[in-house]
């Protein structure tokens, strides 16, 4: 139980560390220890995906890293530098750095679908060129490229509350995608899914993800969904990573371990097999969240 | 009336569930009221109340109060009864002393109505650009601490608490009679109307479109750019549209203090008596208040 980081399979050993997590502890007002004492590591890209059940410390764990809760305790070093000790222009320089897909999406309701992928730019623009919207070519570029990818070409001028929920988490995606991160975080992307858009989503995060060589950290209420589309699976139980190894290594005890006894093969509740041929994940009749 | 009224009589049908004979509905109320008659056997004698006893006596209790508050004001006002027992007379002699309207004071009037108008428009867009900062100090998410967002809240109850004409009474000192001393009267007024509607529109905005912003590493200022002024753009401009109408009507009283305006002329058309042509300035002043509002309330219901 303690401090449990198993060697990545494969055995990276050699590889840079890309983000090192140590000892991060986050102890909320209200008294409660969301994390406690978390040892992380990432040294390849790819998808880790981190389980847990609700109030584990997974989404804290992942907001830890760019800050948005500050760690009560710990380090957080990104390719060496330390995001804990960061000044306010240091953690905004480091946040262009971190890309963030987010559960509810969040994106700026009111805004199109091109404004909100470009505000991933916006640590790279001054206040009144963001209040004329004028943006580098390469960037407007870079976002028009972006949204064929997500398969959402022709969708720029769409205002963002227009959109079904999967194309806005492609938006999401997408705006995530044009920082040219170094890592990526995904909270719960596909929690306010249907399931099968949730894998479509799943799969177009792993797609990029591998693409792009960037190391994603994806929370996941799905074990369906880390098996199939994660290299590597965190589970987190009371603040603590009880589990880290290969998707292949989650048994029936390893799930007990992260989520407590359970009838494991009970009839899956959703994440029917999908019966659309899985291979375009720029299908665009999402429905709505 | 009568919440606990005693079950209807039973009306003797041999069963209850609406299993009448074919013959046997009743004429005229069709098919639809037998299965309501055949709830008749259920539970007599239960009782409902709006309110319980105590509530009632506390409902009496606040009545009385209020009707004591009421006689206590009258009794303290010192009012001079004897005023209200030819009212009707001197109403309608001030009526008959209106009609006709005098309409060839019309063109007269035409340049100070257009002017009440700029007043309330220049005064009320003044107000807009001044509101926003002021309504960001007042916000408690986005104000940079304790002190800073009491001064963005004093603003705004100095604003307020001050009447328009009073405003208009301070600025004609400052500036010296005429419109731009209404101007600023409207402006001074309108800034904490519109930044308090605006300051709670920026405590409301969804968080997580401010964080998913500023985790991009985006400057503060950017952050309010991008994740929160579109989300209060609908209140701002659905409240200095609003704003505006409200204007129009105070900047028409606006010139019986020197600020410009029609005020002024009705002002002056009382002093002189002349009553024929203050229907002329009320008609003229109506239809613009009614335009304004119309116009107003056009504009608010196409902002989405």
């Amino acid at each position: 139980m303690e401090g449990g980081e198993a060697p990545l399979p494969g055995g990276a050993g050699e590889k840079r560390e890309r983000l090192r997590v140590e000892s991060l502890t986050k102890v909320y007002p209200t008294g409660k220890r969301a994390l406690d004492g978390v040892d992380f590591t990432i040294r390849e890209p790819g998808v880790v995906a981190v389980i847990g059940s609700s109030g584990a410390g997974k989404s804290t764990f992942i907001r830890c890293v760019n800050r948005l809760v500050e760690p009560t305790a710990g380090r957080i070093l990104l390719d060496g530098v330390d995001l804990v000790g960061l000044d306010r222009a240091g953690l905004r320089a480091a946040r262009r750095r971190i890309g963030m897909i987010f559960q509810e999406f969040n994106l700026v309701e009111r805004l199109t679908v091109m404004e909100n992928v470009l505000a991933g730019r916006l640590g790279h623009v001054g206040l009144v060129d963001t209040l004329r919207r004028r943006f580098a070519p390469a960037d407007v570029d870079a976002a028009f490229d972006l949204l064929e990818r997500v398969g959402l070409e022709g969708f720029h001028d769409r205002r963002a509350d227009a959109l079904s929920g999967g194309q806005r988490q492609r938006v999401g995606i997408a705006r995530a995608l044009i920082q040219r991160p170094d890592l990526l975080l995904v909270d719960e992307p596909t929690a306010s899914l249907d399931p099968r858009t949730a894998r479509q989503i799943m799969r177009l995060v792993r797609e990029l993800a591998v693409e792009r060589a960037t190391p994603a950290i994806v929370n996941l209420h799905d074990v369906a969904l880390a098996r199939e589309f994660a290299d590597r699976v965190v589970g987190f139980s009371a603040g603590r990573i009880v589990f880290d190894d290969a998707p292949v290594a989650l048994d029936d005890s390893t799930l007990d371990r992260i989520y407590g006894g359970e009838n494991w093969h009970a009839p899956p509740e959703d994440d029917p097999p999908s019966t659309s041929s899985g291979a375009r994940p720029t299908t665009l009749d999402d429905a709505g969240a | 009336m009568s919440a606990a009224g005693p079950p209807r009589p039973p009306h003797g049908r041999p069963k209850a569930g609406g299993q009448f004979p074919s013959g046997d509905r009743p004429p005229g109320g069709g098919g639809a009221q037998a299965p309501l008659r055949g709830d008749d056997t259920a539970a007599p004698g239960r009782t409902w109340r709006r309110r319980a006893p105590g509530e009632t006596l506390r409902a009496w209790l606040a009545l009385a109060v209020g009707a004591f508050v009421a006689a206590w004001s009258v009794s303290a006002l010192d009012i001079e009864w004897a005023f209200f027992r030819d009212a009707h007379v001197q109403a309608a002699d001030l009526l008959v002393r209106m009609w006709p309207p005098r309409w060839s004071y019309l063109p007269a009037i035409l340049r100070p109505l257009v002017e009440t108008i700029h007043i309330a428009t220049l005064g009320t867009a003044a107000a807009l650009v001044l509101s926003l900062p002021v309504a960001f100090l007042a916000a408690r998410n986005t104000t940079a601490n304790r002190a800073t967002w009491l001064v963005g809240r004093a603003i705004l109850v100095l604003s307020r608490s001050v009447n328009t004409v009073i405003w208009g009474l301070v600025f004609v000192a400052i500036f010296g009679p005429g419109p731009v001393a209404g101007i600023c009267a409207v402006a001074a007024r309108s800034v904490g109307f519109l930044a308090k509607l605006v300051a709670e529109a920026i405590e409301e905005v969804h968080v997580g479109q401010v964080e998913a912003i500023a985790a991009t590493g985006a400057r503060t200022p950017q952050v309010w750019a991008i994740a929160i002024l579109p989300q209060v753009l609908p209140v701002l401009v659905g409240t200095a549209v609003y704003r505006w109408d409200i204007n129009v009507r105070e900047s028409s009283v606006l010139g019986f203090v020197g600020a410009g305006g029609i005020g002024l002329y009705l002002y002056a058309s009382i002093n002189q008596f002349a009553w024929q042509q203050v229907t002329v300035i009320l008609i003229a002043t109506s239809v613009i208040v009614l335009a304004s509002e119309a116009l107003s309330a056009f504009v608010r219901s196409r902002i989405s």
